[in-house]
């Protein structure tokens, strides 16, 4: 059976429609909108928390999002094990809600920053980066004004230690650089995971990076990787091997 | 009551209130005076431009919807419609540049999904004062920051544009927005009240003392007070108009509404009065029912206050209820505030007091036109003989000078601070010739560019306006792409100036020449006069905005380089021009001489042979020759190229070296093709009709170009590369 | 009541925006300034509300929402009223 995504729809949301056409054309999965005012999760197996500006973000980014009616379900959906991906402002939400550990600051530059860059995946046995390899890189974009992580010395090393980092960012040829990291974020983090492994955050927009003609189809791997991931626990509709082939057509 | 001094304050001559109560049939109150004063303004009046716009071309097969709305709608079949437009915000992003730039990309917005599109794509045409002045610099910060922070947020795409610099634009930068939307075609709407009954219901951001008289400060010449103008500007809210969009969008998809029109310049006034004119009704409005943000607010505040994010909607009475809850979803009110009533009158009410009744149409329609007097421009500077001007003794840092220059330089510090990604369409990210958005569900795609070099229209404003149109067009067919329709914003002077008069003439001369060459129709605009402060008028800039359509988005080619050995070859003719070219302005400090000759017949067949050769798959890069010549265009070609590829160019003739390296001769294209495929390309340009000529080849670290057997230039790709990044951000570095 | 609550960066965290303040003061020759912290004000008037109460609430708000403890601290004071 086909897994099934939910897209949350906060007012000021705007890669709500663009996650939602990757998810269900690109992917070719059905994904239904979550309207941040519901309490009704609609029996989705991952929640994707997408880009933009959630509630004008004029306090910080993901502030209020947090408050929201649904946020309450999709963090109970979390406790519960279930997958929750947070892109870009998403990622700020689930660090605001707490389901992550840190903070986001100002950009180093203390500009909005629009570009390509390049993340190395840093750990290849999570839900999110199964379809992957560890050390491959990634050309996907980012987009935001706060995208500096930040997180206290200790919680920095516990990270660090439980293999939590997912993401870095790094140079085209994998080396992380203070150069590729554009934002200034500690360690480099591009994005993260929470302890159990079933919650990821992320600054670069996967779903901005799925399709040949913008550009880049390497953010896939995201979508893939939950794809895998949770399809395979059920009755197999193909098998896996035909997958893993259908992954680099 | 109205006497010479208040008649001052609200830019209106003595004969134009002699016309006013003759229309009226009485006295007009403060606030009726207020009414005519923002409706008849220059900015909404269109009063010194109106006889001149008329020559310009407006029908086409794509045309659904010409001047005179919201914003223009081009069939592009497939049941869909683009609608596009351009707005200047010149004179509130010098007075506060975040907000006055930031509230420019929220008024076109509004222009467009008023209408009932979805805004795609903005571009912006950005001219500032040189960046080494710091208070250029903070400008230039604010106006970026402000496009940035509004159409992030909002989520529609900054995919490109331009910024040129000059001193003219010192104390007087322009801001031109460039919005592209899209629709079904059965679901556009208009400003239009119709149906004795229906309701007028308000909805958005609640209205305050912001920006009032805006519109007639944007008719205004700047001077020494302008500091004191501060409050007038607007202060922006993208969340807000994310909210707006959302709901109207819904409300027009479903078909509730009769009418929509949203509140810009003169607010209140314009939207109430303009929707009842073109619907051929009145309007009662009672203000008590008018969301206020502030306490104390006369009629005159409020029907003149510019507050932004707001838009007034007509719907039949039994829709109202359901109208109310889609904006209630949206956590937006939507109040009744007025109903549009038979009779032609604006009946305006406060507090149970009838405050305006005035007929409708002669606040719309009857704004006089003039034809204002009309000299010569003044003429160019002269430019020295061209055996007069030295020779650079080394070409190569003259060609470093011109890649360095804030005009040529890489544009990234501007664009990576504008989501140009957002909705997923963006193909050609900005730098390339044209951007470039597919259309989801089908293999064709839309591409936009915005062009007018100011300088060359200073030196020769018919000239200059037709080099406009036809680079716009050029940038459009170097991805592959065909115009099919035409926005434009006119940067002017002051037009009671009868040399700006002359200018505006010559260049919508050349603009209409060009539009009729192209066989594209005008579908709406902006003009923007008094562009002087302290007596100084800009260079005219008649900034042009060009759509264009591609059937098959899998053919759409970019600037780079592709491979090693690939013929370079050059579509065009080149001349020993020299004039208003960025080489003299940056090398000679001269700003002089004729702008370069255009044969619009000849631009149109070579523009023809890029696309049909990029149609037959012939061409593996092209990119358009414009500032810094053949020079610029081959270094830019190496930049595009992510591999940095250099190239071996070699030229004949007796050209003088700076003129064949950074002359600026119009129609010309640098393109890139395989080898094997040069002969190809060749025999079809000769039955055409266009010259072409195979002038070197891909490969190698340095640019080099020889002339005649003797290199005259030879610079390695990652200093060149080096010098046109580094430019602009070297003058934006913070220190932390 | 009228509270005034003032919400800035932690000292451990680096202000990039309160650096580039104080740069630009230095620039201008104001030599004397030796440090810029950055941080927002909220003015919150409060009804029906004791001095007690706003002892409590305040504090509240400010955590829960108008600071992110992990960054930011936070200060408040009474305007005006009881």
């Amino acid at each position: 059976m086909a897994m099934k995504f939910g897209v949350v729809q906060f007012p000021g949301s705007n890669c709500d429609f663009d996650t939602f056409h990757v998810l269900s054309e690109v992917m070719k999965r059905p994904t239904v909108m979550l309207w941040h005012k519901d309490h009704d999760l609609q029996g989705v197996d991952c929640v994707v928390l997408p880009g933009g500006f959630s509630y004008g973000d004029y306090l910080r980014s993901g502030a209020i999002a947090r408050f929201s009616p649904l946020m309450q379900e999709v963090k109970a959906f979390a406790r519960r094990g279930g997958r929750v991906l947070g892109i870009c402002n998403g990622f700020q939400i689930l660090l605001e809600l707490g389901l992550l550990p840190g903070a986001m600051l100002r950009n180093k530059d203390l500009k909005f920053l629009c570009q390509h860059v390049y993340v190395r995946i840093e750990n290849d046995r999570t839900d999110f980066t199964r379809a992957g390899t560890k050390g491959q890189v990634l050309r996907i974009p980012i987009a935001h004004f706060d995208g500096n992580y930040y997180a206290p010395p200790r919680v920095l090393r516990e990270l660090e230690r439980r293999e939590q980092v997912v993401f870095r960012y790094c140079d085209a040829g994998g080396e992380v650089t203070e150069a590729a990291n554009v934002n200034g974020s500690l360690n480099a983090i591009a994005g993260i995971r929470n302890e159990a492994g079933n919650v990821l955050g992320l600054m670069p927009h996967p779903e901005r990076a799925s399709e040949r003609i913008l550009g880049s189809e390497d953010g896939r791997t995201v979508f893939e990787s939950l794809i895998l991931g949770l399809e395979r626990a059920r009755p197999a509709r193909r098998p896996a091997a035909t997958r893993r082939k259908a992954r680099h057509d | 009551m109205i006497d010479r001094s208040l008649l001052e304050r609200h830019n209106l001559t003595e004969d134009e209130y002699t016309l006013i109560v003759e229309l009226i049939g009485k006295e007009p109150n403060l606030t009726e005076l207020g009414i005519f004063s923002v409706m008849w303004s220059e900015h909404c009046g269109y009063k010194s431009s109106r006889v001149h716009l008329k020559r310009l071309p407006t029908e086409g097969r794509h045309v659904v919807q010409g001047p005179g709305e919201n914003a223009g709608v081009l069939d592009i079949g497939g049941g869909q419609v683009i609608v596009f437009k351009i707005e200047s915000h010149n004179h509130p992003s010098f007075i506060e540049p975040y907000q006055g730039a930031a509230t420019g990309v929220g008024g076109i917005l509004r222009d467009i999904f008023t209408m009932g599109a979805r805004p795609i794509a903005v571009m912006d045409s950005l001219r500032f004062g040189p960046p080494d002045d710091p208070r250029n610099r903070s400008v230039m910060g604010g106006v970026v920051s402000g496009i940035s922070g509004y159409g992030n947020a909002f989520g529609v795409p900054t995919v490109g544009g331009e910024v040129y610099f000059d001193p003219c634009y010192n104390l007087n930068p322009l801001v031109n927005v460039f919005c592209l939307g899209l629709a079904d075609k059965d679901k556009v709407f208009y400003a239009k009240a119709e149906g004795a009954g229906n309701k007028v219901l308000y909805v958005g951001a609640k209205t305050g003392r912001d920006g009032i008289h805006g519109a007639t400060m944007a008719s205004a010449e700047f001077g020494k007070d302008t500091e004191h103008k501060r409050p007038n500007v607007q202060v922006g809210d993208p969340f807000k108009e994310k909210l707006l969009l959302e709901a109207c969008l819904e409300v027009m998809d479903r078909r509730l509404i009769v009418g929509i029109q949203d509140m810009g310049a003169a607010g209140l006034t314009c939207s109430t009065t303009e929707m009842a004119a073109k619907g051929g009704m009145g309007i009662v409005v009672d203000l008590d029912k008018v969301p206020q943000r502030e306490a104390g607010m006369t009629p005159y505040e409020i029907l003149l206050s510019e507050s932004q994010e707001r838009m007034l909607l007509v719907a039949e009475p039994g829709k109202v209820a359901e109208v109310q809850a889609i904006f209630a979803k949206w956590d937006l009110d939507a109040p009744v505030i007025g109903e549009v009533v038979p009779g032609g009158r604006a009946r305006i009410t406060f507090k149970g007091q009838v405050v305006v009744d005035i007929p409708v149409d002669a606040v719309v329609n009857l704004c006089p036109a003039y034809d204002r007097p009309i000299a010569a421009p003044a003429p160019p500077p002269p430019a020295p003989a061209l055996k007069d001007l030295p020779l650079p003794a080394d070409l190569g840092e003259a060609f470093l000078a011109v890649l360095a220059s804030p005009t040529v330089a890489d544009k990234e510090w501007v664009f990576r601070q504008y989501d140009h990604m957002v909705q997923v369409n963006t193909a050609l990210l900005p730098g390339a010739d044209a951007a470039l958005l597919r259309i989801k569900g089908s293999k064709r795609a839309l591409a936009m560019t915005l062009d007018c070099n100011g300088l060359y229209t200073r030196l020769d404003p018919r000239t200059g306006a037709r080099i406009a149109v036809a680079e716009a067009c050029r940038n459009l067919a170097c991805v592959g792409a065909r115009p099919i329709g035409v926005t434009n914003c006119l940067n002017f002077g002051n037009p009671e100036k009868p040399e700006v008069m002359g200018q505006f003439e010559q260049a919508v001369t050349g603009l209409s020449e060009a539009c009729r060459t192209f066989g594209i129709p005008v579908t709406g605009g902006n003009v923007s006069f008094y562009n002087d402060t302290e007596g100084l008028s800009i260079h005219p800039t008649p900034v042009i905005g060009v759509v264009g359509l591609m059937e098959d988005i899998g053919r759409a080619v970019t600037p780079g380089f592709k491979a090693a050995g690939d013929a370079v070859v050059l579509v065009g003719e080149s001349f020993e021009e020299l004039g208003g070219t960025e080489y003299l302005k940056t090398v000679h400090g001269l700003e002089a001489g004729a702008p370069p000759a255009i044969d619009l017949e000849q631009e149109k067949r070579n523009q023809d042979f890029l696309l049909e050769a990029i149609e037959a798959r012939l061409v593996r890069s092209a990119h358009d020759l414009s500032e810094g010549g053949l020079a610029v265009a081959l270094a830019e070609s190496a930049f595009h190229d992510a591999r940095k590829r250099g190239c071996q160019v070699d030229l004949e003739g007796t050209m003088r070296a700076d003129a064949l390296l950074f002359g600026e001769s119009q129609s010309r294209v640098l393109v890139t093709c395989r080898r094997k495929d040069a002969g190809r390309l060749a025999k079809l340009a000769a039955s055409r009709g266009v010259p072409v000529r195979v002038i070197g080849r891909v490969g190698g670290a340095d640019l080099a170009v020889t002339r005649a057997g003797r290199e005259i230039l030879r610079v390695p790709v990652g200093t060149a590369y080096r010098a046109w990044k580094d430019s602009l951000p070297a003058y934006f570095k913070i220190r932390t | 009541m009228r509270v005034r609550i003032l919400v800035s960066f932690k000292d451990s965290v680096l202000d990039p925006q309160g650096q580039t303040v104080k740069n630009a003061l230095h620039t201008m020759g104001y030599a004397a300034v030796t440090d810029v912290r950055q941080g927002k004000v909220f003015e919150l008037d409060l009804e029906g509300t004791t001095r007690k109460e706003a002892e409590a609430l305040v504090p509240e708000i400010a955590r829960r929402v108008l600071a992110n403890p992990i960054i930011e601290k936070f200060a408040w004071e009474i305007l005006k009223g009881q």
